[in-house]
């Protein structure tokens, strides 16, 4: 099963970390990085840039209304995630908390979808799709 | 990390959790200070876990769980050297080592997890064996985790393990990586048992699909800790590529009610192209280290290549058979099977009609190879179809069906030969 690491920090905490000697956190993760890369656990991950170069697309009103970061009223940013393959849920706390991160961040963790969560959902069009195509061949 | 005293049930997940994460390195760490003897190490290991799970459930986990293990189970290597007279000297000296105060040296060696690896991959075992130990020790399943994977009884898999650690004792096999002059076939040995898992979950006929894609998901993880351990070995990037590559179409291969859906009418946009990039990368990295080292693509990196040809295909139309017919072609260079010949004969067909594949099929045929199999009926029965020659066609389909290993082919086939009309 896959899980997602999702990197969360109050605006406050990223300020500090600036303060902090870069190299030193690219030790931290590297090493961690590699940690879940040779147990085969770590599938994929990206770290994001400051909210300054990104954007947020609000949606309500007739139209989705984009608004440049920084985002004044958001209290956690989202600065990057790890997406790991492990053996039960139990796995992905241990990798979780085995981050090294400081004061004011926080890992939220959450399974991503698998082919089993959607087998209740036999009217599909995906699987009314092949449905089809049987049907198709048991009238040929 | 949970606190004192709590529930049993969940510290026994928990400490699951954690030997599926520490256990390789901590039975490669014991095998190293035990004189290389993966066995015992593997034994003291059980022990200490056994320990844990009466001990943390009191206690919490503690801080450094891989530590606590590894100390843990030396203490009960000590315990039992001390009971014995016999007791040779190099034990005795790792006897006092362990008796200084705070001697809580945690610092496992890649090269030790390494050793392991081709240890439990060792030649004087057979090949089910290997898979036992190989996913008991470097994988840390435990053995009712691999009967269930394996569909096979417990005491089955228990015994195969017994038996892998007597083995390997008896041959007083060294806890060593290979000398070069046998690098290769003894990587090539890992690299089968590997791949072997991988096969057992994604092309067995029987049991519950969840089941096998997590047999599969498995030999990914294998691949991708050798790719830590030895990131520099071509074939092995290969070896991944190709379990990605063909992992990818996991989803769409399967019909709701179980049965196979072939390659050619798979619901492209079911592959998981996130496994499918992934696959492509690892390709590339086998090239870029083989094309460094002055070497051609191996035989899993050409399968690799293969498998991306369909992965990275819009539909089968667009797919780009000529290629494959080269790979076909380098693949039996290398490693000569007829299985491969008639793959290559059916992507012939696919690039160049059937009329000179069906040449390509009746050579192997005449050479006698594949007889008693359904495949070369099934696919000389799919050519004269294509060719017109009906009633040839549908007796080669019905001797097919005759031949088949199980009833959902033999059904496939025996609709196929009532198409024909």
């Amino acid at each position: 099963m896959k899980y997602m690491l999702i990197m969360r920090a109050t605006a406050d905490a990223v300020e500090a970390s600036k303060e902090l000697d870069f190299e030193e956190i690219i030790n931290a993760m590297g090493a961690y990085n590699e940690a879940m890369m040779k147990a085969g656990v770590l599938v994929g991950g990206e770290g994001l840039t400051d909210p300054e170069e990104g954007f947020v697309v609000e949606f309500g009103g007739e139209k989705p209304v984009v608004t440049d970061g920084p985002y004044g009223e958001v209290h956690e940013l989202f600065n990057g995630f790890w997406l790991l393959e492990v053996s039960s849920k139990e796995e992905a706390v241990e990798w979780a908390s085995r981050a090294p991160l400081g004061p004011g961040s926080k890992l939220e963790v959450r399974r991503v979808t698998a082919e089993e969560d959607f087998a209740d959902y036999a009217d599909n069009e995906y699987i009314q799709k092949e449905k089809g195509w049987r049907e198709e061949q048991a009238a040929r | 990390m949970s606190g004192p005293a709590a529930d049993p049930a969940a510290v026994r997940r928990t400490v699951d959790a954690v030997w599926r994460i520490e256990s390789a390195r901590i039975v490669a760490t014991l095998a190293k200070w035990a004189g290389g003897d993966v066995g015992l190490a593997e034994d003291l290991a059980q022990e200490a876990l056994v320990e844990a799970l009466t001990q943390w459930p009191g206690s919490g986990v503690p801080q450094n769980a891989g530590a606590w293990l590894t100390t843990v189970a030396k203490r009960r290597a000590i315990d039992r050297w001390r009971r014995d007279d016999r007791l040779a000297e190099k034990y005795r000296v790792l006897a006092q080592e362990l008796d200084e105060p705070d001697d809580v040296t945690w610092e496992p060696i890649d090269d030790d997890v390494l050793r392991l690896v081709f240890t439990a991959c060792h030649p004087v075992l057979g090949r089910e064996a290997q898979v036992a130990l190989t996913l008991r020790v470097v994988g840390g399943l435990s053995s009712e985790e691999i009967a269930r994977l394996f569909l096979l009884p417990v005491p089955t898999v228990q015994q195969r393990i017994v038996r892998a650690k007597k083995t390997l004792a008896a041959a007083k096999a060294p806890f060593e990586t290979p000398e070069p002059s046998e690098w290769a076939e003894r990587l090539g040995a890992v690299l089968g048992v590997v791949y072997l898992v991988f096969t057992e979950g994604y092309s067995a006929t029987t049991g519950d699909r969840w089941v096998r894609t997590e047999l599969a998901n498995e030999a990914l993880r294998l691949g991708r800790v050798l790719v830590g351990l030895l990131p520099r070995e071509p074939e092995l990037h290969g070896l991944v590529a190709l379990m990605e590559l063909q992992a990818s179409r996991f989803r769409a291969r399967t019909a709701p009610d179980g049965s196979p859906v072939l390659l050619e009418d798979q619901d492209r946009s079911r592959w998981d192209h996130g496994q499918v990039r992934r696959g492509v990368e690892a390709l590339a990295q086998a090239d870029a280290l083989a094309a460094a080292a002055g070497r051609g693509r191996g035989p899993y990196a050409l399968q690799a290549a293969i498998a991306e040809c369909h992965a990275l295909a819009p539909s089968v139309e667009e797919t780009d058979w000529h290629r494959i017919v080269v790979l076909y072609e380098a693949l039996g260079r290398l490693a000569p099977n007829p299985v491969v010949e008639l793959n290559r004969a059916v992507a012939v067909s696919m690039a160049a009609g059937p009329e000179p594949a069906l040449r390509l099929v009746d050579e192997l045929a005449a050479r006698g190879e594949l007889t008693g199999s359904h495949l070369v009926p099934s696919v000389r029965g799919e050519l004269l179809a294509r060719l017109g020659r009906t009633d040839e066609a549908r007796s080669e389909l019905l001797a097919a069906a005759s031949l088949a290993r199980n009833d959902r082919q033999r059904q496939v086939l025996v609709d196929k030969a009532a198409t024909l009309g």
